[in-house]
């Protein structure tokens, strides 16, 4: 480092290297991503935001909601679920003794209690869970027997983690779920939960307006402060408005009052109603819970 | 490796040349700290009283905790570096600043830049991305302040009288290709109409993230430490060995980290990153070592001085780099992503390093500057201390909370509300910290404020005596 030129080479080398590597590439890698197709449908995913919800996630930009809130589901693994739907022509107690053929198979040997414990007194009712926490191998293992005998089963997938066993997400959040958001709102604190499929968890909109205005209206021990600015409280016109907040007493406008969310609180609704992140992709597998009838 | 500088006539040169500049890069450095940890503190206080000043949209936490961020780094860490910067470059090349008046032009823009910025954010104009939070138009007016200030550095350092660099100069030098880089692609890509799709314009904000509030300002205040440490230390700076590698690893793995693991973006980014994360602890243990053999045995008796600010100063970029590795750690981030591990992580970084090695470096070279000691020596002191407590009663809480509210979260069994509690009997304390930083801030804005107006004092009585003098003998003679 004796001259300005080498350090100047240097910096330049460093950064520049590492500007291709997280600037450039991931341009070129996702810059141009489309649309992905949802999970063994036709279907394509994720779908432009509606109007409004556009518009709430400006108002959730501005307010900043991302200091608090995060908007990606970790999932820690995945278990698989293996469900009888159908026994062909064996009846129920002869497929409990098939099944005890299959626990001297070495992949199966460790699921013996499970499965016993799971046929203990069934009668034959259907769809019947044989196998849960599983890993792929035993579970396609299972399927490949059962389906040699001519009894039909369904493997579901399921999305583990603390973060899906609280309910935040069916399976963790990819790239392909934030194509249209502008700006992306990750988020990188959890002081509120998580949001990622806020439209899925609690889809009603007047439960989200009283909670923007009144957290604690809804959840008591709420800490997100109250966002009485983004409603109005005026005098009952003629006719109660049909927007009109109902809230508990200790909470709800004086007498002669309602109170009516403004444009702003409407269109943070519609794009938090927008969040959902329920639908299979290829880079994360689950089995929705529908599906499994 | 000696400081070999020209302690001859040309000091009172540098110094004159330098008086204007950073009177005014400091003056409203100390304006912004203020701003910021007020900010800060309101935000503080909002996780106690979550509708304290909630009527008022302006100050929703959402807007006040980055306005509070960027009014530390941009409104006082960047203009106060640049300064400290400007008189290194002066000193270590042995002439006077050169443009001296752009500078002042620069300062002032930058601080109008941090007042738009500011005030956008609070108003709603935000970005959306983090340390980006700056409108557009703010944006630019930091930029082009930015600019102005490397020509005047850069043309000093050009015009040195010595050929031989200083390991400073690497540090110092670095910096200043540093933030124009990341801070016009970032702006230009993320504060534009059309984003970048998707997980694209997090990636680059967590790019420009980590190489300014990690490596940017590692390379201005490791390059502070080194030259104020053996200065006061009156020793050389040891092993350049060891300095030389601790710069070239900082710049060539630092500038890899930042993506978070487990974030919804292709797996090999924030593998990478977690890999240039654990390569990031060799500068970290050089500049320790370094530190550690420059320091330990001399007799400096610092007392609450520079000296103690910028030792400080050090230990916490050890500590505030060893929590970044560790955080970026597989294992570990499965605990502390999305906890206030991070926030403590970054305020560490911000107050505890970079703040305080500025603060040392001010204190040290103002009085030189200003020809005349500092006007209340005590309260520098009294500063000293105060940072240092409220430094650790900030951080540490933060760290505790968000490894307890980490592992709670992580047991699905544990209700939400019972893992945010947890995590809110810590910021009760830290928020005394807060309160402690913003006191002995108040006490470094007394000091800087009264020399500037002892300054401008100074100015107006000479003016007024040479008003009066010559014109008493023309009219005299006529």
């Amino acid at each position: 480092m004796k001259t300005g030129l080498s350090i100047f080479i240097a910096a330049f080398i460093a950064l520049g290297t590492s500007w291709c590597g997280f600037v450039l590439a991931p341009l070129l890698q996702l810059g141009s991503a489309q649309q992905t197709v949802i999970l063994q449908t036709t279907d394509n995913w994720p779908l432009q935001r509606t109007g409004a919800a556009t518009l709430g996630l400006q108002v959730y930009r501005a307010y900043g909601c991302a200091a608090c809130h995060t908007e990606q589901v970790r999932q820690t693994g995945s278990a698989f679920e293996v469900t009888l739907t159908s026994l062909g022509n064996q009846k129920p107690a002869d497929f409990i003794e098939f099944t005890k053929s299959l626990f001297v198979l070495p992949g199966l040997a460790n699921y013996t209690n499970a499965i016993a414990a799971s046929l203990n007194g069934w009668n034959g009712g259907l769809p019947k869970t044989l196998l849960t926490a599983t890993d792929k191998d035993v579970a396609t293992e299972m399927a490949d027997r059962l389906k040699a005998v001519g009894v039909k089963s369904e493997t579901a997938i399921i999305a583990t983690g603390p973060d899906i066993a609280r309910g935040w997400g069916s399976r963790l959040s990819v790239a392909a779920d934030f194509l249209y958001d502008q700006p992306v709102q990750l988020g990188s604190l959890r002081a509120g939960p998580d949001l990622a499929n806020i439209g899925v968890r609690a889809p009603d909109a007047n439960w989200q307006l009283a909670h923007l205005y009144a957290p604690k209206s809804v959840t008591p021990n709420s800490t997100m402060p109250s966002f009485k600015f983004l409603f109005e409280v005026r005098k009952v016109g003629a006719s109660p408005s049909p927007e009109a907040l109902n809230l508990p007493k200790e909470f709800a406008a004086a007498d002669g009052f309602e109170i009516v969310p403004k444009p702003a609180a409407k269109q943070l609704v519609a794009y938090l109603l927008s969040l959902k992140a329920n639908v299979p992709l290829y880079e994360a597998p689950f089995t929705p819970a529908t599906a499994a009838k | 490796m000696n400081l070999t500088e020209n302690n001859s006539s040309c000091d009172r040169e540098i110094n004159d040349s330098l008086r204007v500049p950073l009177l005014a890069l400091f003056g409203g450095a100390a304006v912004w700290l203020i701003v910021g940890l007020v900010l800060g503190l309101i935000a503080g206080i909002k996780f106690h009283a979550p509708d304290f000043l909630g009527a008022c949209p302006v100050m929703t936490y959402g807007r006040v905790a980055p306005a509070a961020n960027d009014a530390v780094l941009y409104g006082f860490c960047i203009p106060a570096a640049l300064g400290v910067a400007l008189w290194i470059f002066a000193r270590l090349s042995g002439q006077p600043l050169a443009l001296p008046l752009v500078p002042v032009v620069a300062a002032n823009l930058w601080h109008l830049g941090v007042f738009i910025g500011t005030a956008g954010i609070l108003l709603g104009a935000s970005s959306g991305h983090t340390w980006l939070e700056y409108p557009r138009a703010a944006a630019v007016i930091l930029f082009a302040a930015f600019m102005l200030i490397a020509v005047s550095a850069a043309a000093t350092f050009g015009w040195r009288r010595q050929q031989e660099l200083y390991p400073s100069h690497w540090f110092l030098f670095a910096g200043l290709l540093w933030f124009p880089w990341i801070y016009s692609t970032a702006n230009i890509l993320l504060n534009s109409h059309q984003l970048p799709r998707g997980v694209v314009q997090p990636i680059i904000g967590w790019w420009f993230a980590n190489n300014l509030v990690f490596v940017w300002l590692a390379l201005v205040g490791v390059g502070t430490a080194f030259y104020f440490l053996p200065k006061i230390a009156a020793r050389p700076l040891a092993n350049s060995g060891y300095v030389l590698l601790a710069f070239l690893t900082l710049v060539f793995f630092g500038t890899w980290c930042g993506i978070p693991q487990g974030a919804p973006v292709p797996a090999w980014l924030p593998t990478l990153s977690s890999v240039a994360a654990a390569l990031t602890l060799v500068p970290l243990l050089a500049i320790s070592i370094v530190t550690l053999k420059t320091v330990c045995g001399s007799n400096v008796s610092c007392k609450g001085g520079p000296f103690c600010f910028i030792r400080f100063g050090v230990m916490s970029f050890i500590v505030s780099g060893i929590l970044y590795v560790s955080a970026a750690c597989p294992q570990y981030s499965r605990i502390l992503n999305f906890t206030w591990f991070g926030a403590a992580q970054t305020q560490l970084q911000l107050l505890g390093f970079a703040a305080m090695i500025l603060f040392g470096a001010i204190y040290e070279l103002l009085p030189q500057v200003m020809g005349k000691p500092l006007p209340q020596p005590a309260l520098a002191k009294a500063h000293f201390y105060l940072s240092m407590i409220g430094v650790l009663l900030f951080f540490v809480p933060l760290v505790l909370a968000g490894v307890v509210q980490g592992e709670k979260l992580a047991d699905a069994n544990i209700p939400f509300a019972d893992a945010n509690t947890a995590a809110l009997k810590f910021l009760r304390v830290s928020t005394t910290g807060q309160m402690l930083i913003l006191l002995g801030a108040l006490l470094f804005a007394v000091n800087i404020f009264i020399m500037t107006i002892q300054w401008k004092l100074g100015i107006a009585k000479t003016v007024i005596a040479y008003i009066k003098s010559p014109l008493e003998t023309a009219e005299v003679k006529s």
